[in-house]
């Protein structure tokens, strides 16, 4: 089985590559990037006109399986991945029971080989159940396939725990994401304090309360070494202080979510469920240090937060609904709308935020067209008009403040290990 | 969306002008022998409320039968409400019963606005958690313009917990529209910074003698016990520090009124010499509350 996509745009930020050219596939693995290879009996893709990139890599999604599977399954998350242009999905804890043992890795793992189309990949529970007391089986996680750790939804808010959570993540060689969420400064907020949130009389979740987590985490970082990561980062003050250790030598990264680099409290539609997230839509200033980070460096990836809800729970009092929305269908045509089109990134950097920026967290092996890799293949146009219908949506839920919106370039078709998981239609 | 009444903000000069003209119109009405008209004959409204009140929801049942109509009034206790049904589902149910409109007060912030985008039935706001109280602030302009001829250049002083006052929050968007200088004043803990930016005109302090200064209208707000979600303030010396005192008055201008939306806490909020003043209002605005919830329902359904 081989596939050659023929006369695309290559980028490959692993090799420097950024020409046109062909990518030759076969039994799984890349064979090679060259002008005009010579095509073996297989499948021929004509890429031209198109950008032919490593798969992209989601390091932060909620599958919702196992324990929520009216919201989200293994599959159906997967599949909405897929058609977002990711080729790798990495799926955080906070099922039901919360992936805080190696039996629940396994089940999650097992799934996911029979059903999902892209590669998915757990992530396990830093503490049991997630309630930020007791350390979780970390090691038999690892083991079972876990790439990192995370309590995310909760923040670990005991100092001592995530000092020891950190020695035990630096000892296993995983990195550890947090949620930064300072929950004394945030309790009862439902979105970001400010003149919005004055003005439509909604308790505030303050910058502060995931600044100072930050600050904290930094300090436990540096005294244990961990590799630490902050996940949806969404304040100036956040970024600056990830910069800041980063820029002194410690091994600390951050993602940043196409919602919180789209859109600042100001867009929300009055009291609309689909603009409820955490952390919750920043101010215009905080949105725009978030753009200035991902171009300077000081964001290693993008992550979407897929956070799938059923209607029935987001059609309900603003404070009462849940916080999330899905993002894997949108991420690449938002990336491409607010980061390149608008000048602000190169091509090559956006595809390193989907790739090689993950990868250097994740080490899962992808994110590069080498020779030799898994085949895993995104491509996507720069220019195609499309307009997304969130009623279309792969995922099981509808949450999305994107529906209805059309973009400048997305996805056109999805290879995981080989074989095509998706194609635009 | 179905034209009910949601908040003041969304309303312009013109509409709220020929709402209190209306309001006034109705005033005489109160005081007649025969109080009821026909406006709203074979017209049947709806009052939801899910949290406690008895003035406002009386005033609304009062407004709506002296118009010719039906009322029928709800409280969460007692209804299917309290069986765990949803908001959305509770306000379908009542939707198909083609009531022509339903006022609704509730304990989060936006759940009319929320209803708005799914019903057909128009919605009155009776005050949604710390967003708006639309009618509250309709009836205290109606009192203010019942004793000074324009609300334009008028200082007008709000004291208390700010922060949680949906009060506050229709008062300032009606206000700052005419022209009004208000001074938002209250504990630091309840006075966010940006409450600055709700409209032209406002300034803060958490002084209350520098809020009374030259005031011509000082408006008192209830404590909000029930929506102080943590110790934002040492309750112990509230009173102290913002409790409207009979000498406080002597700061303010000789002309100037006093409100209070009620209940009233003597001793709380106000003293007791206070509540009594000659110069409190606070039972003309309940009088003009059913005037001008006259004038809404008509605005809405007439």
């Amino acid at each position: 089985m081989s596939i050659v996509i023929r006369n695309g745009r290559v980028i490959d930020p692993a090799s420097q590559t950024d020409r046109i050219a062909d990518v030759l596939i076969a039994d799984g693995r890349i064979v090679g990037v060259a002008e005009n290879l010579a095509a073996p009996a297989g499948e021929v893709f004509d890429a031209t006109g198109l950008v032919v990139a490593p798969g992209f890599i989601d390091m932060h999604v909620h599958l919702r399986e196992p324990g929520f599977e009216h919201a989200e399954t293994i599959e159906s998350g997967a599949r909405a991945a897929a058609a977002g242009g990711f080729t790798s999905v990495c799926a955080m804890p906070n099922t039901k029971p919360v992936n805080d043992s190696a039996t629940v890795t396994s089940y999650i793992v097992e799934r996911a080989r029979r059903l999902a189309p892209v590669n998915v990949f757990p992530i396990g529970a830093i503490t049991k159940g997630s309630a930020g007391e007791e350390l979780a089986a970390i090691g038999a996680m690892k083991a079972a396939g876990a790439v990192a750790i995370s309590d995310d939804g909760l923040p670990v808010m005991s100092a001592r725990v995530m000092r020891r959570a950190m020695e035990f993540a630096r000892s296993y060689d995983l990195p550890i994401i947090q949620h930064c969420e300072d929950l004394n400064l945030s309790a009862g907020g439902d979105m970001h304090e400010g003149a919005r949130s004055v003005r439509w009389g909604l308790r505030g979740i303050p910058a502060a309360s995931e600044d100072v987590m930050v600050a904290r985490d930094l300090v436990l970082a540096q005294l244990t070494g961990a590799r630490y990561h902050v996940a949806h980062i969404s304040t100036h003050n956040a970024v600056a202080m990830v910069d800041y250790a980063r820029r002194h030598g410690l091994p600390v990264t951050c993602e940043a979510t196409p919602h919180h680099f789209s859109l600042a409290d100001e867009d929300m539609a009055a009291y609309d469920s689909d603009y409820k997230m955490k952390p919750p839509l920043r101010s215009v200033a905080d949105r725009a240090a978030l753009v200035e980070g991902i171009a300077a460096g000081a964001v290693t990836a993008i992550a979407t937060d897929h956070a799938p809800h059923p209607g029935s729970e987001k059609m309900q009092e603003f404070e009462r609904c849940p916080f999330g929305i899905i993002g894997l269908e949108t991420a690449l045509g938002l990336a491409l709308d607010r980061l390149v089109h608008s000048g602000r990134i190169t091509l090559a950097r956006l595809v390193e935020l989907f790739t090689t920026g993950p990868e250097s967290i994740l080490r899962l092996g992808r994110g590069t067209l080498a020779p030799g890799a898994p085949a895993d293949v995104t491509i996507f146009s720069t220019e195609m008009s499309w307009t997304y219908d969130v009623n279309l949506s792969f995922s099981r839920s509808r949450n999305s403040p994107f529906h209805g919106k059309t973009f400048r370039g997305g996805p056109v078709a999805t290879i995981v290990n080989g074989a095509f998981a998706w194609r635009r239609e | 969306m179905p034209a009910g009444l949601l908040g003041i903000e969304e309303l312009d000069r013109a509409e709220i002008e020929a709402i209190l003209a209306r309001a006034k119109h109705f005033q005489p009405i109160q005081s007649q022998s025969l109080k009821k008209l026909d406006t709203l004959r074979g017209k049947m409204i709806v009052n939801l409320f899910y949290e406690a009140s008895t003035r406002t929801r009386t005033s609304f049942e009062i407004a709506a039968k002296r118009l010719g109509g039906d009322a029928v009034s709800i409280t969460a206790a007692g209804s299917s409400v309290s069986k765990g049904e949803s908001l959305v589902d509770t306000l379908n149910t009542l939707a198909a019963m083609r009531p022509d409109a339903i006022v609704m007060r509730h304990a989060a912030s936006g759940a009319p606005h929320f209803l708005a985008r799914h019903l057909p039935t128009p919605i009155i706001n009776a005050g949604d958690g710390a967003h708006e109280h639309p009618t509250q602030a309709l009836l205290d302009a109606r009192t203010i313009l019942d004793r000074r001829p324009s609300l334009e250049g008028l200082k007008v002083a709000i004291i208390g917990d700010i922060a949680h006052s949906r009060v506050a929050r229709s008062n300032v968007h009606l206000l700052a529209k005419f022209g009004s200088r208000i001074v938002l004043c209250g504990p630091a803990s309840l006075l966010p910074a940006e409450l600055a930016q709700l409209a032209p005109g406002v300034t803060l302090t958490t002084d209350i003698r520098e809020a009374i200064r030259d005031a011509d209208v000082i408006m008192m707000l209830r404590v909000q016990l029930e929506r102080q979600h943590e110790a934002s303030f040492p309750a112990s010396e509230y009173f102290r520090f913002y409790g409207l005192q009979l000498e406080h008055l002597d700061l303010a201008r000789p002309d100037a009124i006093v409100m209070h939306p009620g209940p009233i806490n003597r001793g709380r909020e106000l003293s007791s010499e206070v509540a009594d003043f000659q110069r409190s209002v606070i039972l003309n605005q309940v009088e003009n509350g059913i005037a001008v919830r006259m004038a809404v329902l008509e605005r809405v359904i007439g």
